[in-house]
Order: C-alpha cells, then sequence, then structure tokens
C-alpha cells in the first residue's frame, strides 16, 4: 500500500487549501452566528468543481476521485464545518445515488447541473418516527397510472430550501417491509412538495436543516431512481458512501481545532513561558495528533477502498466512528487548552465543538456504526 | 490581430517557480536562509501576469504558452499553469543555464522566444527572491520589441493596439501601445483564479516540452555563469529595527506627536 500522495493530489491539496483559507475561512464565523446558508461559497465551488468531484466527465463532473473529494471536505471543513457538509450531503447523497443507480436518461439530466453547482442536491430518508429505525417510513409513493403520488414527511434534510434536487425515500408497498420502500428523485418546485421549518442547532449553524412536506405530491413516472422496492438497499449504500464524507468533516474539524490550539499554546504565556512549553499540553497535543493522523488514514484507506471498487460499509463506518469522536474530543480539548477564551466567541474552537458533536449523530449515529461494525466481527 | 484576423492571439507568459519568502525564516547565527521545509510557488507577480493573459483567452479566446527557466522541478508550476488554463508549457532546463544573473537569465529567454511564435509577451514585474525586475526588461531589448513595465490593467483595442494602465510612484499612467510587446506585470493587477479540479486532472496528462541550451541559438557564452557578469561583493542581514512607539490617539493629536518626533530626529 502505497501512502504518499500522488502529484495530482498534492496540486489539489495546494489549490482546496488556498480556497478554504481565502474564501471560506473569513465567513465562518459570520454565517454561524448569523445561521446563513452561504450560497456565495457554493456559487464559487461549483466554477472550480467542487460539487462534481468524483463524477466522470461524460456526466459533467470532473473524472476525479472519492480521495480527492474526501480531501476537499477535510480542508472545507478544517475552517468551516458548514460548508464542509454541504459539499458532503450534496456529493454523497444526492450526486452519488443518480451517478450509481440511475438509468441514462436520469444522469444526463440531472448531474450535469449538479455538478456545476449550478443545482444543489439533498437526501430525505429521516422522519419523525423512523429515524436510526430507517426501515419504519411512513412516507407513501402511490402509483397512480402515469404518475406517482407522495404523501408524508421527512426531517432533519441538509441544504433543504437550497437545493433543486432530493433523492426521497417513500413506501411503495407496506406489506414488504425494507423491500417495499423506492428511492424518486424530487424536484424543487413540484406542486405539493414544501420545505417546512428550519431547525435552530447547536452547531453547522450555516447549513440549512429542514423539514420536506408532501401533499399529494405528483411526480413523473421516470422519477423512480433504480428499481421498485429497491429504496432501502440504495439508501444504505448511499450512506456507505456518504461516511466516508462526514469522517472527513469530522476529521477536518478536529485538524482546525490543532491547528488553532498549537498557535494559541505558543503565544499564550502563564508563569513565564508558553503554555506550549508544558508538559501537560505536549503529552496531550501529541496524543491528539496521534488520533488525528489515525483518522486520516481510516479516512484515506476507506476512500480508496471506494475508489478501487472494493467493498468498504465497514471501513466507513469505522472511519465515521473514530473521526467524529476524535473530533469531538479534540475540539472539547482545543476550547480547555484555550481556557476562558476558548469559550468565548473571540476565538474559533468554540464553534468547532459545536461543529463537531453532529458528526456523532448523522448519517448514522456511533451507535449505529458500531452495529455495522460488529455485525461484520460476529456474522 | 489584423494581419491575419482568423489567428488566434498568441500570448506567452514567462513564470518563475521561487521559495515562498513570506514563510522563510532567517538563522539569526549565521544569517542565512532556512530553506528546509520551504514551498516552492509559482512567483506572484507571474502569477498576476498568467492571469492577465487568461482574461485574454476568456475574452478572445487566446492560446497561452508558459515558459520557465529552471531545475526540472521547476515543472511543478508549469503544471499549476496547466491546472489553470494555460495551453503549452515549455521547461528551459539545462546544466549550462545554472548560476545565472538577470542578463544570462534574459538571454536565454529571449532566445527561446526566438524559437516561438506570439502577439504579446508577459512576465512578472519581479520575483520575490530576487527583487530585480530587470529580466523582463532586458528580454525585450534583446528581442527589440516595445514594453511597458509595472502594468497594472490592460484593455485590447482589436486593431493590435493595447491600452495600458502603467503604475507609477505618483499614481499612473495610461499609455497606447503596439503589439508585439513586452509587459510585465503586478501581482495586485488582478485577482488571480484558482485551479479548477479537471485542470488538475488533466494537467499531468499534457506535455511539458524540456528545452536545453542546444534547442536555443544562443551563443554558450552568455548563458549561465559564464554569461553573468554580475558578482555578489557581500550578503548581510539586515539589523533588525527596536520596536516602535504607539499612540493611539486622534488624528490632530498624532500629526502633532509625528512632527515632534521628526523634528527631534533632525529630519524636519
Amino acid at each position: 500500500m502505497d501512502f504518499s500522495l500522488t502529484n495530482r493530489e498534492k496540486l489539489f491539496l495546494q489549490m482546496i487549501k488556498d480556497f478554504a483559507d481565502n474564501e471560506v475561512k473569513p465567513l465562518a464565523a459570520e454565517i454561524d452566528e448569523e445561521e446563513r446558508f452561504p450560497v456565495e461559497t457554493v456559487e464559487q465551488m461549483g466554477k472550480i468543481g467542487l460539487m462534481g468531484i468524483p463524477v466522470p466527465v461524460q456526466y459533467g463532473g470532473q473524472g476525479g476521485t472519492n480521495q480527492l473529494y474526501s480531501m476537499a471536505v477535510e480542508e472545507l471543513s478544517r475552517v468551516c464545518g458548514t460548508t464542509g457538509v454541504i459539499v458532503s450531503a450534496h456529493t454523497s447523497l444526492c450526486v452519488a445515488p443518480i451517478l450509481e443507480n440511475g438509468n441514462e436518461e436520469q444522469k444526463m439530466k440531472y448531474l450535469p447541473k449538479l455538478c456545476s453547482g449550478e443545482w444543489l442536491g439533498a437526501f430525505g430518508l429521516t422522519e419523525p418516527n423512523a429515524g436510526t429505525d430507517a426501515a419504519m417510513q411512513q412516507t407513501f409513493a402511490v402509483d397512480a397510472g402515469d404518475k406517482w403520488v407522495l404523501n408524508g414527511s421527512k426531517i432533519f434534510i441538509t441544504n433543504a430550501g437550497y437545493a433543486h434536487i432530493y433523492i426521497v425515500m417513500a413506501m411503495t408497498d407496506k406489506s414488504m417491509g425494507t423491500r417495499g420502500i423506492s428511492a424518486f428523485i424530487v424536484e424543487e418546485g413540484t406542486p405539493g412538495f414544501s420545505v417546512g421549518k428550519q431547525e435552530k442547532k447547536l452547531g453547522i449553524r450555516g447549513s440549512a436543516t429542514c423539514e420536506l412536506i408532501f401533499e399529494n405530491c405528483e411526480i413523473p413516472k421516470e422519477n423512480l431512481l433504480g428499481a421498485i422496492g429497491k429504496g432501502f438497499g440504495i439508501a444504505m449504500k448511499t450512506l456507505d458512501g456518504g461516511r466516508i464524507g462526514i469522517a472527513a468533516q469530522a476529521l477536518g474539524i478536529a485538524q482546525g481545532a490543532m491547528d488553532e490550539t498549537i498557535k494559541y499554546t505558543k503565544e499564550r504565556k502563564q508563569f513565564g513561558k508558553p503554555i506550549s512549553a508544558f508538559q501537560n499540553t505536549q503529552f496531550q497535543m501529541a496524543d491528539l495528533e496521534t488520533k488525528v493522523q489515525a483518522a486520516r488514514l481510516l479516512v484515506r484507506s476507506a476512500a480508496y477502498k471506494k475508489d478501487e471498487n472494493l467493498p468498504y460499509s465497514v471501513d466507513a463506518a469505522m472511519c465515521k466512528l473514530f473521526a467524529s469522536e476524535v473530533a469531538m474530543e479534540v475540539t472539547t480539548k482545543a476550547v480547555q487548552f484555550h481556557g476562558g477564551y476558548g469559550y468565548t466567541r473571540e476565538y474559533p474552537v468554540e464553534r468547532m465543538m459545536r461543529d463537531a458533536k453532529i458528526t456523532e449523530i448523522y448519517e448514522g449515529t456511533s451507535e449505529v456504526q458500531r452495529m455495522v461494525i460488529a455485525a461484520k466481527i460476529f456474522k | 490581430m489584423n494581419k491575419e484576423k482568423k489567428e488566434k492571439m498568441k500570448i506567452i507568459v514567462c513564470i518563475k517557480q521561487v521559495p515562498n519568502t513570506t514563510e522563510i525564516k532567517i538563522n539569526p547565527a549565521t544569517g542565512t536562509m532556512i530553506r528546509d521545509g520551504v514551498v516552492s510557488i509559482m512567483n506572484p507577480d507571474d502569477k498576476g501576469g498568467l492571469e492577465m493573459a487568461l482574461r485574454l483567452k476568456d475574452k478572445y479566446n487566446a492560446h497561452i504558452t508558459v515558459i520557465t527557466m529552471g531545475p526540472p522541478q521547476a515543472e511543478a508550476i508549469l503544471r499549476e499553469a496547466y491546472a489553470l488554463g494555460a495551453d503549452r508549457a515549455i521547461l528551459l532546463t539545462d546544466r549550462k543555464f545554472a548560476g545565472a544573473d538577470t542578463l544570462a537569465t534574459s538571454n536565454a529567454l529571449a532566445g527561446a522566444l526566438r524559437c516561438l511564435d506570439y502577439d504579446l509577451i508577459i512576465a512578472g514585474r519581479q520575483a520575490i527572491d530576487g527583487d530585480t525586475a530587470q529580466v523582463g526588461p532586458q528580454m525585450a531589448e534583446h528581442l527589440g520589441l516595445p514594453q511597458v513595465s509595472y502594468v497594472a490593467d490592460l484593455q485590447y483595442n482589436q486593431n493590435n493596439l493595447l491600452t495600458i494602465k502603467k503604475e507609477t510612484e505618483e499614481g499612473h499612467q495610461l499609455l497606447e501601445v503596439e503589439m508585439p510587446c513586452v509587459l510585465t506585470v503586478l501581482a495586485t493587477a488582478n485577482r488571480a483564479r484558482y485551479m479548477t479540479v479537471s485542470g488538475i486532472m488533466t494537467a499531468f496528462d499534457k506535455e511539458v516540452e524540456m528545452w536545453n541550451a542546444d534547442k536555443i541559438d544562443v551563443d554558450e557564452e552568455k548563458l549561465g555563469l559564464k554569461g553573468s557578469p554580475t558578482r555578489v561583493k557581500k550578503s548581510f542581514t539586515k539589523g533588525r529595527k527596536g520596536a516602535g512607539e504607539l499612540f493611539e490617539v486622534e488624528a490632530e493629536e498624532a500629526v502633532g506627536i509625528i512632527i515632534s518626533k521628526l523634528k527631534e530626529k533632525f529630519i524636519i
């Protein structure tokens, strides 16, 4: 196995670090404070090709790898967790399922505009009574001859309200259980489809998280994604890919908190010397640095397997479990190292700590990741 | 251009790989640069020049060739130029070019430029590792072309004429110049674009042409160390200034303080 970066990856990192530091970082505190979705950043990211990295050129993508995509999410999240998840939810949860399950017409219709950033994507699986137990879907899709009619609601949908294309799971045959769930492509503005209230959140406050409401929402027959009854499988596979994105987000948040803490502990003087000179600081930071690097290798390994078309579900679960818990640990300790200053909004570490928490929850809680990993161990 | 309108405007951009001097630290004991771990970058003024060329490409579908002289690792900035949108890349590399001062460098570059077809040659005003600002103007002299240095903006007038905004110490001048010509451009002239992901993906599939001293028709006596009359007599690190005094006062009071300080030092 080769752990070194390719020349392409090095050049990509040069670009994305530059972009993150100069375009994303200056907005991070403001969009958090104002709970404002950064539309201008999404537009910029579309122009340079960050909205369709692992998509073949023939579908308007950049012809890149999942490795590059995860590096992009990491670097964006290093300075702004909100911007990281906008790209991750768009790419992993909307672009990827269309690319992996769509027919040629669907791919040609949706992918070019999604990859250029003209359209933003979202994904709807979670319902008020179907969280971890995603099989309890109460959104129904009825075959009405020449169309599908959707009724029900989804909650906690990332990018909702700003997205143009939504991948929505709905029950087409309740008697079949998970095999009665199908996936649909729903376009913004479809009559009967509306976006409900926006959640007020602890972290990633610039990201839009809303309810989706379907009231006799009629969608064309051809908007069924994949075969009837295959929606649950599509959703689970989509989340496998999404977990690499969220792990990369968690990794980026952790790295951002490390960078801030290294800088601060070298500047902050107590008892006549910088607090980085104290062994407590050094030992704790050495442990955290090691954990962040371990998380990075898990993310790289999972992305590598996805790129090589190797099985990666368990790898995705492991990198997401580990990276999100490392992010929580690093950001919590980052606040502690910053002392009273770290608790204020003058420094970015409190935001990073708030942003880190969601990575242990969405796209499968840490407990779900443990279930996935245990299922492999004890199969 | 006006001679053959259907032909694409051909632009050559001269670029240089430099150590990122904003990251360089000086060893206080020896007074020398600590180069370890300092990344190499495309010189900022050159990047400004490339951006100016790319904007002409966006507007008039120009063809852009980037050229650099340097060691083999300078290929990195040519790949970056491809990712930004350049069409052709040439690396002038040969041990015979080593040790060149500005004169030998401009001789080598001018030799390479004579092998190429161009309407416009753009270079950065100066490189952050040498700060001489000599290579661009010297190239223009070797090639017998009109030149404008310190270019902050330009406009193409369709009839082979460029209207140029040239920065001066007092302000700026507006000049009209006929192509072909040489311009040296400021990094502040425009905000350089980001590489695109697809540009990065294809940058390594494109050819970087390697040119050695045999490829260009320049007398070897004019190249490298042999062709460099410059001799470094002495180099030293500037002594550190003491910490300044900071006054946080209203403007009017500040003026008084500044005047009395200047008088104190017999400056006024």
